[in-house]
């Protein structure tokens, strides 16, 4: 399994740089990962989003959709394609230190 | 005598009714299946309409045809499950009491979730997930003059996530044969990285599009539609033209699991993904696309869910534990245009990798790689739907649990099995 270094952390990561062990993730780890995403830095806006996400993932082991932040009242899709440009739910996943999305099989 | 009721008689529904029917004493249990209407299409059909392939009545049957004698079939609509109270609750305000329930109510397009969709809807914007929308959309192609064909996927999950990658393959070879193909641009919008989800299939299945020369777009999601100037507008500020948009809105899940306070945000049941036991009421269980479970919303997943949950049911009515069986199995073939197909297989954990089915080595299938036999194997699956599979049947040689065998994982930048060369 392929490994990256962070800073003074190691982390196990998938093919397209998912974390694999949501335990190894750290708010340095998050910000690094964010760097790379051309996010240069984490505001109170994406953590309030990353902490909701993490509170999710943790209570039913899947990664919320965009539909689910956008009902939730902490964000809405607009706000999230201007906090994360791109693809807000893959970036905010992978930043968060949780697995790809898996809402498309 | 105590009640087991079923809510949908389509595929996951009336495959349960027949499967629990010789399971449960008739002494005993009272089986109840309700729908809406009493007419069940064969889902994949929708996708050859809009070609001319079938017709609407190639694909429709009653649904009472299906079910097994000592099984009753209510028509109405339903206004909401009252888990509390062990009930289903009709329009009409009657009631039906059940001791145990299924829901199999399945997923339906809901195109009023995207503004602006339903203002130029079966004018220049067309679905083919429904009986009418693949009819409408069979007479617009036949008098399409030319210009920008764009396929869209609105947003993920979908019901059988290949079909539109189907209908641009099947488009390119219509349009060829027709000698059309030069005067229409295809394009391929989609919310996902690539043509498909999984890396190895969406490698072979985007070199298809490549190959049959369809432009993709990715990671676009629409934020509207803007029908009077033709655009789809992204929430990214990127806009795609077109002058025929064949879209697959958003999915959802039926409006009667809202009402009933039950659904998740796309109205899919939280279910348990081993067990198929809701993850809140242990007398109610799910089946095929009303599910939220992580696989494929397809025909062939609910039939390997059938098996699994009819024993669970039956479990659950003795009071043994369940058997955490269901591995998200997942089978489907990919008609991939010029008279072949490609088979697919996979389940939670593996995805569709190449190798040969059922067989390891004589196959006689080919996965991840167009063939002619697996395109006969569409066809013949028409046959096997209604005969076979909605009946509660086994298909020879293929359980309802994936095998490996067979499979081959190919190495690291080797080239993609798509290609048909």
């Amino acid at each position: 399994m392929p490994q990256r270094q962070f800073g003074p952390a190691t982390v196990d990561i998938d093919e397209e740089g998912f974390l694999t062990d949501f335990s190894q993730w750290t708010r340095e780890v998050a910000a690094a990962i964010a760097k790379e995403e051309g996010i240069a830095e984490l505001t109170p806006a994406h953590w309030k989003i990353i902490e909701y996400m993490q509170k999710e993932f943790k209570e039913n082991g899947q990664v919320p959709s965009i539909r689910k932040l956008n009902k939730s009242g902490v964000t809405s899709t607009k706000e999230l394609y201007g906090l994360f440009p791109g693809g807000p739910a893959k970036k905010a996943a992978k930043i968060s230190g949780m697995k790809k999305p898996e809402g498309c099989v | 005598m105590k009640r087991l009721a079923i809510l949908g008689a389509g595929t996951g529904g009336t495959i349960m009714a027949n499967l629990l029917r010789r399971r449960l004493r008739k002494s005993e249990w009272a089986i109840t299946i309700v729908d809406r209407d009493n007419e069940h299409y064969y889902q994949p059909g929708f996708l050859f309409m809009p070609f001319g392939f079938y017709k609407r009545e190639d694909i429709v049957k009653p649904r009472s045809k299906f079910l097994p004698r000592g099984v009753e079939f209510i028509v109405a609509e339903v206004d909401r499950i009252n888990p509390a109270a062990n009930e289903v609750v009709f329009q009409d305000g009657s009631a039906l009491a059940y001791d145990y329930l299924i829901v199999a109510t399945g997923a339906d397009i809901v195109p009023s979730e995207t503004p602006g969709m339903l203002d130029g809807w079966r004018d220049t914007i067309f679905d083919f997930y429904t009986p009418d929308g693949a009819a409408a959309l069979a007479a617009k192609l036949k008098a399409f003059p030319g210009g920008r064909l764009v396929i869209h996927v609105n947003e993920t999950p979908i019901k059988c996530p290949v079909a539109p990658l189907e209908f641009a393959f099947f488009c390119d070879w219509c349009l060829r044969r027709h000698h059309r193909r030069e005067n229409i641009d295809l394009i391929y919008v989609t919310p996902l990285d690539g043509a498909f989800t999984k890396p190895v299939a969406s490698k072979a299945l985007g070199a298809l599009l490549d190959e049959k020369r369809v432009q993709m777009v990715t990671d676009f999601n629409a934020e509207r539609i803007d029908a009077a100037a033709r655009k789809i507008v992204g929430y990214d500020g990127r806009e795609v033209p077109y002058d025929l948009l064949v879209t697959v809105p958003t999915n959802m899940g039926s409006e009667m699991i809202e009402r009933s306070g039950m659904g998740d945000e796309f109205r899919f049941l939280p279910t348990d993904p081993n067990t198929l036991r809701s993850k809140k009421y242990g007398n109610v269980f799910a089946i095929g696309d009303a599910t939220d479970v992580p696989t494929s919303k397809a025909g062939s997943v609910a039939h390997f869910q059938a098996e699994i949950l009819a024993g669970n049911v039956v479990r659950a009515i003795e009071g043994r534990p369940l058997e955490p069986a269901f591995d998200g199995h997942s089978n489907c073939f990919v008609e991939s245009g010029r008279g072949k197909a490609i088979l697919i297989d996979f389940n939670y954990d593996v995805e569709p990798l190449p190798g040969r089915f059922p067989f390891p080595v004589v196959g006689p299938m080919s996965l991840l790689k167009p063939s002619r036999i697996n395109h006969w194997g569409k066809l013949a699956f028409r046959w096997i739907y209604w005969h076979i599979l909605l009946r509660g049947r086994p298909i020879p040689f293929v359980p309802a649990r994936m095998k490996m065998a067979g499979k081959k994982r190919p190495a690291e930048g080797s080239t993609p099995t798509g290609r048909t060369k």
